[in-house]
């Protein structure tokens, strides 16, 4: 009995529950004794020229040991213009920083482009003496203009990199085939708002780093150690041989804390720079305008077909609001343009897409990255041409989903689906939720014109994981003469129990216990070459490139093993319950691993694999919230959340629903809660907790999980991402709901988040226009 | 003060948070800090057994009481608490981050609280915020703490 | 993140705290429960030179029946307020409110008296005290003296306290009318109001409706001249100037008001 698919407590927990993780403001060791404390010194203003930095008062300041700017930073190279031969620039395909006219400094040079852009550092004996002295670094600042909304960014009459001639940085387009919309009786248009988040992992932002012996060590809150390692050694031009990466626990990253940012790279080069060990821990506050930022995104779509339900024409124009920097240039919404049809079967799929720059946090990867925004996009479409038609809005999906007989499918905008049963899912989703039962009730509420409304909202989702399939992953797994396993992975867990998971591969590959195999991530000395975690990629790599590593170990000891018991090759069999190799008929012959990787030598038996995926693979469901809307304030209660969400075969059901509980939770904070605001001056007005509305456990009730497993021919694990799936699903189904609650005052759309004060409005408005 | 039943004596500024005093004078980290407006309760300990923000708690008041944190809630056998254990069998933690304020404030939930209800239990936990889980196994692990110690306290 | 450095006193009685806060001068402030003052002090928006600790002066935190009125110590923490007997059954729109202040830790520290002074409009127990006609009892270098909950809110964290007294007590009457209601209408559970309504019987105070806590006095006078509450509620707006934020502008507290008003006079009605 294999124990993949069953239920498996994590391996991780016992530490974290007892000791608590270790994060980099935990990391006690010798390298890091008195390590001095960074405090950096931010932009107040979100657009302004810098014309004079004084640092004396600070220097002055009890404790302080340096306090550094741009003008110190000397003993690095230049920037590298954009490489050659890669994507143009302006490319959508291209998920790298623009540089170039765009380039982002490591400390502001002579101008700051949004509030929070760090300016100076200063280091300090203890944290409480940086923050003093930081206050005391006299920056002299001559505000500009700012560029703050899409339509400021647009208008371009201030331009935030005068050089480049425009806010806009990246433009693309896709048309449509066949037919469009003169061919269909029916065409609705809307304007949509995917709004900006934060993705406030609990741990923020943190590096410590120790520059001795010609040797960098960074330990660093990040989810890609290995990426890091390189992306610093680019920016110091050492051998990357000199630099080791240590990422301990990390207190979640949700795609906020890909590689390292420049805050990190500035602690590196000061450790390096003044030869004393630094460790920096930001605050809240700092997290909430320094860290990137996500979503952000404005969209038009027109959606059009026949009166019995047809879809036949789609069109979603993109405006992504990238902040200050491009730092991921037009990679965002070329996600969003290749998931713009979703799971329906649509002939003619026209996207286009512009990224700009405004005075505003960087924006990059948060939990969905590009897709949650093409599904927000399409999902409210089919709403909207649902209601035009009359049509129940399930049976319009059900109507244009790809059928299940179709895969794998080309979707009208590139993407190579591999595997689904989208209607199966929404099937599935509806009949969990007893859907027809709550269509009665809100008939009822209607009816009697409760104040309290119910409103059921559906949304149907596909969503690609593992995007950068042919960076594939890495592991190497080892199994020692004691008969214990080994295992270096490349994926980098902040939370997600790869620990427990990979374990589980090894017992169910090779029948050596969970409890005898130790599972190691994180450290560059350890593991040189990996990509790490994000784009919900690791079980489908770095657990497939466990798992082939196994198999390659397994032939090893075949070998092996055949040679011990002088039996030929074809008559061994691996008891994976026993962990037991031995002669087939014969269960009370055996070697254990400890007899065959002793007999392999000292160094035990070892296998290394690069695991790579020919295309991405494609997770899907459908989720249906409910929600009661009081019609006289506007308050929005989400009172059941049902979800399908099949990403293939489950290698361990606890570790799976957390993923889905987890996005679900962050996609209904978007729909009904969470937006990060700033000012026209572009001083955010969410830049704390207390204003910033992230969820708490009162707004959310307990989740309604379904079980759906298709796999993918993609692996031979027949596994997909479940990472980010959760929130692709749950945003639009909630916002779809809250609008349906109150779609019989004559609301048609309430942008995100439906917050009281926004339905209310929308009620009014409604109201008054009839 | 007394740390998870062991005197910590120092003489730090006045101005130094107890959770600092946790984390660098009695070098306990589990405790971790989250925010900078006493909204995460990531921070979270029992001060003489009630649950309170230690980012928001000067040392200097908490002169001659009692602190217990998530390192002092196994018992001497390093038997994990029930609370603990509950959070375990029910993947009540992801990255763990939020995790030693959770148990805490759950550990003070459930001392004024024994048999709460789904609901109880989230609006108890309001002041604990988690990005990880979505609170869902989260209740579960309480409900199921809440019946373990009941169980326990049967026999 | 961290308070400008301070200097740090404990005071061993009442009469100690006076005294150090008359040495302090402007640059004292005293330290209750710390869950107003503190959070001011991380940001640096509050820089007092010195913080005068009176947590310890449990003689300041009681509950009990006082010649016909209830008497509540202002070291009375929020969560020993919502737990009282006696104010469960005497006074529960106080008992019930405090339970709604923050959240269970916010509860085991903040007090009711350090709530009072900081004077938020957006807090919920300014408004309470206002609906049930308390008097708050203050001492200082002059010797103690009474203030009308009327009069004790003065403005925006503005009270009627002179430098160096000390809120020593809050006195409530026992209500006329026993229905009460507290409606506090909030995005998050945890969060500030953004409006709320204090009733007991027919007295109705707003929370987050102006720069101090208000008495609906629109409200107020349409039911003393008769009306039924429904239509009563549509004056709670009157006379208020409500703050604009993210959470809502103007006309939206100000329908709230009508609103939660409307539903309050209902529930203790319900009650009564």
């Amino acid at each position: 009995m294999s124990i993949l698919g069953t239920r498996v407590v994590r391996v991780e927990d016992p530490r974290l529950l007892t000791a608590g993780g270790t994060y980099v403001d935990d990391v006690r060791v010798p390298e890091l004794t008195r390590a001095a404390r960074v405090t950096f010194v931010r932009s107040p203003f979100a657009h302004a020229l810098i014309t004079g930095i004084d640092p004396s008062a600070a220097r002055a300041a009890p404790g302080v040991i340096a306090v550094l700017t741009y003008q110190d930073i000397n003993d690095i190279p230049p920037p590298p213009p954009p490489p050659e031969g890669g994507p143009p620039p302006g490319s959508e395909a291209a998920p790298l920083p623009l540089g170039g006219v765009w380039q982002e400094p490591l400390l502001a040079v002579d101008r700051v482009r949004f509030v929070g852009e760090p300016v100076a550092i200063v280091l300090t004996d203890d944290s409480y003496q940086g923050e003093d002295a930081a206050e005391l670094v006299s920056v002299d600042y001559e505000p500009l203009p700012t560029v703050i909304g899409i339509d400021s960014a647009l208008a371009g009459q201030t331009l935030c990199f005068p050089d480049a001639g425009s806010n806009v940085a990246v433009t693309a387009a896709k048309p449509g085939d066949g037919p469009g919309f003169e061919a269909c009786d029916v065409v609705v248009e809307h304007g949509i708002v995917n709004q900006r988040l934060a993705p406030v992992p609990m741990e923020g932002r943190a590096a410590a780093a120790r520059w001795a012996d010609g040797k960098l060590t960074v330990w660093v809150s990040s989810q890609n150690p290995q990426i890091s390692r390189f992306v610093l050694a680019g920016a110091f031009g050492l051998d990357p041989d000199s630099i080791r990466v240590i990422v301990p626990d990390v207190g979640g990253g949700f795609g906020a804390k890909i590689a390292v940012d420049r805050d990190a790279i500035v602690v590196a080069w000061a450790a390096r720079h003044t030869g004393r060990p630094l460790r920096w821990v930001e605050t809240r506050s700092e997290n909430l305008t320094g860290m990137t930022h996500g979503r952000a995104q404005r969209h038009r779509v027109k959606i059009g077909g026949t009166r019995d339900g047809r879809v036949l024409a789609y069109r979603v124009e993109v405006v992504q609001d990238t902040g200050a920097y491009p730092r991921m240039s037009g990679f965002l919404p070329f996600l969003t343009c290749l998931m713009a049809a979703g799971p329906y079967d649509i002939g003619h799929v026209e996207t286009a897409a512009r990224t700009v720059v405004t005075n505003t946090t960087p924006i990059s990867a948060y939990r969905g990255a590009g897709r949650p925004e093409a599904t927000a996009a399409i999902e409210r479409a089919m709403d909207l041409f649902a209601h035009e038609i009359g049509m129940d809005p399930a049976e319009v999906r059900r109507r244009n989903l790809v059928p299940s007989d179709r895969f794998p499918h080309q979707s009208p905008c590139g993407a190579h689906y591999d595997s689904g049963d989208y209607v199966g899912g929404l099937d599935k989703a509806l009949a969990g939720a007893g859907y027809p039962g709550l269509r009665a009730e809100q008939a009822r509420r209607r009816e009697r014109g409760d104040v309290v409304q119910l409103g059921i909202g559906v949304a149907s989702y596909v969503e690609i994981t593992a995007a950068d399939a042919d960076n594939g992953e890495t592991a190497r797994v080892v199994v020692n003469g004691d008969g214990t396993a080994t295992v270096y992975t490349g994926s980098s867990s902040h939370g997600q129990g790869h620990e427990t998971a990979w374990a589980m591969l090894v017992q169910s590959d090779l029948g050596i216990p969970i409890d005898k195999v130790t599972v190691l991530h994180g450290d560059t000395d350890l593991i040189p070459l990996a990509t790490g975690t994000y784009a919900s990629r690791s079980l489908q790599l770095g657990g497939v490139a466990v798992h082939k590593a196994d198999l390659e170990i397994k032939d090893q000891a075949r070998r092996l093993a055949a040679d011990m018991m002088e039996a030929s090759e074809a008559d061994l069999e691996l008891d994976t319950d026993r962990g037991l190799w031995h002669v087939r008929g014969d269960p009370g012959s055996g070697k254990t691993w400890a007899d065959v990787a002793g007999r392999a030598g000292p160094e035990g038996l070892t296998a290394s694999v690069h695991f790579t995926e020919a295309q991405p693979t494609f997770p899907f469901g459908t989720h249906v919230a409910v929600t009661e809307v009081d019609t006289e304030t506007g308050k929005v209660r989400l009172v059941r959340h049902v979800t399908v969400d099949d990403a293939g075969i489950v290698v361990n059901p606890v570790l799976t629903e957390g993923q889905r509980h987890g996005g679900i939770a962050q996609g209904v904070a978007q729909a009904l809660l969470e937006e990060m605001v700033y000012d026209a001056d572009g001083n955010p007005l969410t830049g704390t907790l207390a204003d910033y509305a992230a969820i708490t456990a009162t707004e959310l009730p307990s989740f309604e999980l379904l079980e759906s497993e298709t796999p993918t021919p993609i692996n031979p694990l027949g596994v997909k991402g479940i990472g980010e799936a959760g929130t692709i699903g749950a945003t639009p189904a909630v916002q779809n709901s809250v609008i349906d609650a109150v779609s019989h005052l004559g609301v048609r759309h309430i942008d995100m988040p439906t917050t009281p004060a926004r339905v209310w409005a929308a009620i009014r408005e409604a109201r008054d226009s009839q | 003060m007394t740390v998870n039943g062991t005197t910590v004596e120092a003489e730090v500024p006045d101005r130094t948070l107890l959770v600092h005093f946790l984390r660098d004078v009695a070098g306990l980290t589990a405790t971790n800090v989250g925010c900078d407006t006493t909204s995460c309760g990531a921070c979270t300990v029992l001060l003489d057994g009630q649950s309170v923000k230690s980012c928001t708690v000067l040392a200097a008041q908490v002169d001659g009481r009692q602190v217990t944190t998530l390192e002092g809630l196994a018992d001497g056998d390093g038997e994990m608490h029930p609370v603990q254990r509950a959070f375990r069998a029910e993947h009540g933690l992801q990255c763990g981050f939020c995790t030693p304020g959770m148990v805490m404030a759950t550990v003070s939930l459930l001392a004024e609280n024994p048999r709460p209800t789904e609901e109880q239990v989230r609006t108890g936990l309001e002041g604990n915020l988690c990005r990880c889980t979505g609170y869902h196994n989260i209740v579960r692990a309480v409900l199921a703490a809440a019946a373990d110690t009941e169980g326990q306290a049967s026999r | 993140m961290i308070p400008a450095p301070f200097t740090y006193q404990r005071a061993g009685s009442v009469d100690e705290a006076i005294s150090l806060a008359a040495q302090g001068g402007d640059d004292a402030k005293f330290l209750a429960g710390g869950h107003s003052l503190l959070p001011l002090m991380k940001l640096r928006l509050s820089v007092p030179e010195a913080l005068i600790d009176i947590g310890p002066l449990r003689e300041l935190s009681y509950v009990r029946e006082d010649d016909g009125h209830i008497a509540v110590g202002a070291l009375t923490c929020h969560h020993d307020v919502a737990n009282s007997a006696l104010l469960g059954s005497e006074l529960p729109l106080l008992a019930y409110a405090a339970g709604q202040v923050g959240d269970p830790q916010i509860r085991h520290r903040g007090t009711i008296g350090g709530s009072l002074v900081h004077a938020d409009p957006a807090g919920d127990l300014p408004a309470v005290i206002l609906a049930l006609d308390a008097a708050l009892v203050a001492r200082g270098p002059s010797g103690q003296r009474e203030i009308a909950a009327g009069e004790f809110f003065q403005g925006l964290f503005e009270t009627a306290l002179e430098p160096g007294e000390l809120l020593t007590e809050i006195r409530i009457p026992k209500p006329a009318q026993a229905g009460w209601s507290f409606q506090k209408f909030t995005k998050r559970a945890i969060d500030w109001a953004i409006v709320g309504a204090a009733v007991q019987g027919d007295r109705v105070a707003l929370v987050h409706m102006g720069s101090t806590p208000l008495r609906a006095s629109g409200v107020e006078r349409a039911l003393a001249e008769g009306a039924a509450p429904a239509d009563a509620a549509a004056h709670a707006s009157d006379g208020t100037s409500p703050p604009e934020d993210i959470n809502a502008d103007r006309g939206y507290r100000e329908h709230l008001a009508r609103v939660l008003v409307r539903r309050g006079l209902a529930e203790a009605r319900s009650r009564a």
